[in-house]
């Protein structure tokens, strides 16, 4: 099993739940070896955050783009280069506050990545405001008296964007996590996973999460009225329990396969092109 | 008429009434007969309705400029007669819609009523007053029903329709046949488009935005034959920061916008120049600020475009004042931008965008995809190692034993994130290193500035993009040097120096309010003595500036 780590100190807070995404995707990365993809045919991008030193600690390709910004550089991998499987790590203030719009459109155009959302709830490298995704009441620098929002549900946000792979992992869980980054890279189309991560200096819901998280167990991940059900079962808000796991998967045409309808891949290389020029003026 | 060889035609009517189209075919009915051709055209934001025209100039030596002064107007509704009839020349001519205008002097041909005496579509009344055009300038029918043919598809109706145009008209003058080689008409944003094509171009990403689109739906029509992808993204943050991704992953990728768009994509603007992604991005410029009046020119943009993006960053920004110039100038921002790996602009403008030329192709230097500095080893590849030029050897994900890591944040050799003082001031050392290699290939380029008119004039008129065309036409004959600057970061400064030399009267002009190119010639240690400016969201006419050149050597 390749080690996959840089030279780089790693600089997250002792405890944090990003130590236990870093495991899981390394052992996903290697899984996928093992399965045939290639080391150089990976390549991760990363928003701004605490999410984005991933980037820096894991020695594979990647783009360290700018805060919320993550996916379409993920998308603009994928379509220069059919052989790369693309994985993008964003928080939940990277992309469910900055950078939502490209969330919805590259779930609704089927853009062949993998979303990871690192989901704790803050923003933690700011020092603590809320985001998107904060529950009502978080106390942060800019909300003294707590947060006045309620937070929106990003799986059902998903479910309406026409996302073909939703799925929900949770740091107490790596080997639940790993085997979801397996099957979300692995999934041709656009994959979401959120991964709940607690921030134990700004939101610490170890406690909490422990206790209420559970996994899926006899779920249709084809049947889409099972899975909105499951989606809307936890909405951020309550206290109901919360379900882990894969949601929902669809075999759905994927944009880059679409796009390049009409012409070949190969066409794509550098080549002289003024014959083609020429014939286009006549 | 005057001169016959010089010919100034106006087509006008509502918006969706057709009246851009038949400007085209106009000009290709005398491109045929051997001039050069350059269509100028006015639009308001909307789609139906409004007022549109197509104004032609046809001329038998080159000219890039359109002339307000009318040789022929043709108005396909009353308000194309009010707007324009007072630009008509003393033996001018009109031909009117006459069944929308009543008691003009000129030929009233009543084209709705022969469309709808032959049947057919709407539009092809249009097809009555192009063949009515023709006849009054001696133009056979044959070559009339053959380009609508070629454009339209065989109709009938069509034909008929211009048949009828035709015989209602009484032949007016014989236009000189010039003998030109036929040249392909096409608009600036589909030259800049081809251009980077000949540079290697992989992948065109936009937003639309005028006066830019025109690049994207050229392009979109043309993809499959170009052998490239286009994608118009959610908005200008997702086609920068995409294109990036794939520019990293080793397409060659170009986008386009005007000054809004390019405003939104100013924080990844600046990722490219710190992560070292090359890319090439289209700025046409519309009257700004703000929304401004969006389908109208201005050279407004040029302090933001070669100054936006924040933090110190390298750029290359080149700009056409011609067809020929549109293809060179973007093949070499796209070789540009790779060798250098740093972003490069094409900063455009309204009335080059929209207007079509005739395109030259034996006058344009070849355009070829050059090479980039690559990497040759196999293993333990660093994305950002310190070289002598300043730039590091590029490789592309995909390639087994390297590892490619390109970063937003100032980083050491490998591309991993640093905060201390010597590893920061050494990677911005690297990328002015960078800076100074590119200044001097600039230097060195006969290309940077062009001169025109008077070369031992002592007073010299500096201008860029479009408004070459009508101060270079407004220099003949006048004691006016005129110095077009086709890159204008980093400055030619060697170049501008030189042909400046001999010079006592330094004057800019360009369509802006506050004298863009004069701060930025200034900032650059090159005096200006007076600015020419006009900002009506309109180009220059070669009549103003030459009226204004008079006064200046008065």
């Amino acid at each position: 099993m390749e080690n996959l780590s840089t030279n780089t100190k790693n600089t997250w807070c002792p405890g944090c739940g990003n130590f236990g995404i870093l495991a899981a995707t390394k052992q996903a990365f290697n899984e996928l070896e093992e399965k045939g993809v290639k080391k150089e045919n990976i390549a991760i991008t990363g928003g701004i955050g605490c999410h984005a030193k991933i980037i820096d600690y894991l020695n594979v390709n990647s783009f360290y783009s700018l805060h919320g910004r993550p996916i379409p550089p993920a998308s603009g991998i994928r379509l220069a280069n059919d052989d790369l499987k693309v994985v993008a790590f964003s928080g939940d203030g990277d992309t469910y506050n900055e950078g939502i719009s490209h969330l919805i459109h590259a779930a609704k155009r089927n853009t062949d990545i993998t979303v990871v959302i690192h989901e704790n709830r803050n923003f933690a490298l700011t020092t603590g405001q809320f985001t998107g995704t904060s529950p009502e009441g978080f106390e942060g620098g800019s909300t003294p008296e707590g947060s006045i929002e309620e937070p929106f549900n990003p799986l059902n946000l998903m479910m309406a964007s026409n996302a073909s792979f939703i799925a929900r992992g949770y740091t107490g869980d790596i080997s639940q996590l790993k085997e979801l980054l397996v099957q979300g890279i692995e999934h041709e189309g656009f994959s979401y996973i959120e991964v709940l991560q607690p921030c134990i200096i700004w939101l610490d819901t170890t406690g909490d999460y422990k206790e209420r998280v559970y996994k899926l167990e006899d779920h249709d991940v084809t049947d889409k009225e099972a899975a909105e059900k499951k989606i809307k079962e936890w909405d951020y808000i309550n206290d109901a329990k919360i379900p882990t796991g894969l949601f929902y998967k669809e075999d759905r045409d994927v944009f880059e396969k679409e796009l390049y309808r009409g012409h070949k891949l190969g066409d794509h290389k550098k080549k002289d092109k003024v014959d083609q020029i020429l014939k286009v003026l006549k | 008429m005057k001169n016959k060889t010089d010919l100034s035609i106006l087509i006008g009517g509502a918006a969706g009434e057709g009246s851009r189209k038949a400007g085209e075919i106009i000009g290709k009915l005398l491109e045929d007969q051997g001039y050069e051709i350059y269509i100028y055209e006015e639009y308001p934001s909307l789609i139906t309705g409004g007022h549109n025209f197509a104004s032609i100039r046809a001329t038998k030596e080159k000219k890039s400029a359109h002339r307000k002064d009318l040789d022929i107007l043709l108005a396909l509704d009353k308000r194309t007669v009010e707007e324009h009839k007072e630009d008509l020349n003393e033996e001018g001519l009109l031909i009117y819609n006459g069944d929308d205008v009543e008691d003009e002097e000129g030929i009233s041909l009543s084209i709705e009523t022969i469309r709808k005496e032959v049947g057919g579509k709407e539009i092809m009344k249009n097809s009555a007053i192009i063949a009515g055009f023709a006849k009054a300038v001696g133009i056979e029918l044959e070559k009339v029903l053959d380009l609508l043919k070629e454009e339209f598809g065989e109709s009938k109706e069509n034909a008929e329709i211009a048949k009828r145009g035709y015989e209602k008209v009484e032949k007016k003058f014989e236009i000189e046949k010039i003998d030109n080689e036929t040249k392909p008409l096409i608009t600036g944003n589909s030259i800049l488009g081809l251009g980077a094509v000949a540079a290697g171009l992989d992948e065109y990403l936009a937003y639309p935005m005028s006066p830019s689109t025109g690049v994207l739906h050229y392009l979109a029509q043309h993809k499959k034959e170009l052998g490239i992808t286009v994608s118009q993204p959610e908005n200008e943050l997702s086609v920068i920061n995409t294109a990036l991704g794939s520019a990293y992953a080793g397409a060659r990728t170009m986008i386009g916008t005007s000054g809004g768009g390019f405003a939104l994509m100013s924080e990844a603007f600046s990722l490219a120049a710190q992560s070292e992604t090359p890319l090439v991005l289209i700025e046409s410029q519309r009257m700004s600020p703000a929304s401004g009046v969006p389908t109208y020119h201005a050279q407004g943009d040029l302090l933001f475009a070669a100054y936006g993006g924040h933090g110190d960053i390298i750029r290359i920004m080149v700009s056409p004042g011609d067809a020929e110039q549109g293809f060179e100038l973007s093949g070499l921002a796209m070789n540009l931008a790779w060798k250098y790996q740093t972003p490069a602009i094409i900063l455009t403008e309204k009335d080059f965008s929209d207007t079509v030329f005739s395109f030259d192709k034996s006058k344009v230097k070849e355009v070829k995809p050059e090479t980039e500095k690559l990497f040759e080893g196999n293993d333990d590849y660093n994305r950002y190692t310190i070289e002598e030029d300043g730039t590091s050897p590029l490789s592309y994900p995909g390639e087994e034993g390297k590892v490619v890591k390109a970063t937003s944040y100032e980083h050491d050799e490998k591309g991993i994130a640093v905060e201390d003082e010597e590893s920061i001031k050494k990677m911005q050392d690297k990328r002015l290193k960078k800076l100074k290699s590119l200044k001097e290939e600039i230097e060195s380029l006969d290309q940077a500035i062009e001169i025109y008119g008077k070369e031992d004039a002592k007073t010299a008129v500096i201008v860029w993009g479009i408004t070459k065309g009508a101060a270079k036409e407004a220099a003949e004959g006048l004691d006016i040097k005129v110095i077009q600057l086709k890159i204008l970061q980093p400055l030619p400064e060697k170049q501008i120096k030189k042909a400046l030399e001999g010079v006592d009267t330094v004057v800019t002009a360009e369509c802006n309010s506050t004298g863009q190119t004069a701060k930025l010639l200034q900032a650059n240690n090159i005096k200006v003595d007076k600015k020419i400016l006009k900002y009506t969201a309109r180009p220059f006419l070669p009549s103003e500036l030459k009226k204004e050149f008079k006064s200046l050597i008065k």
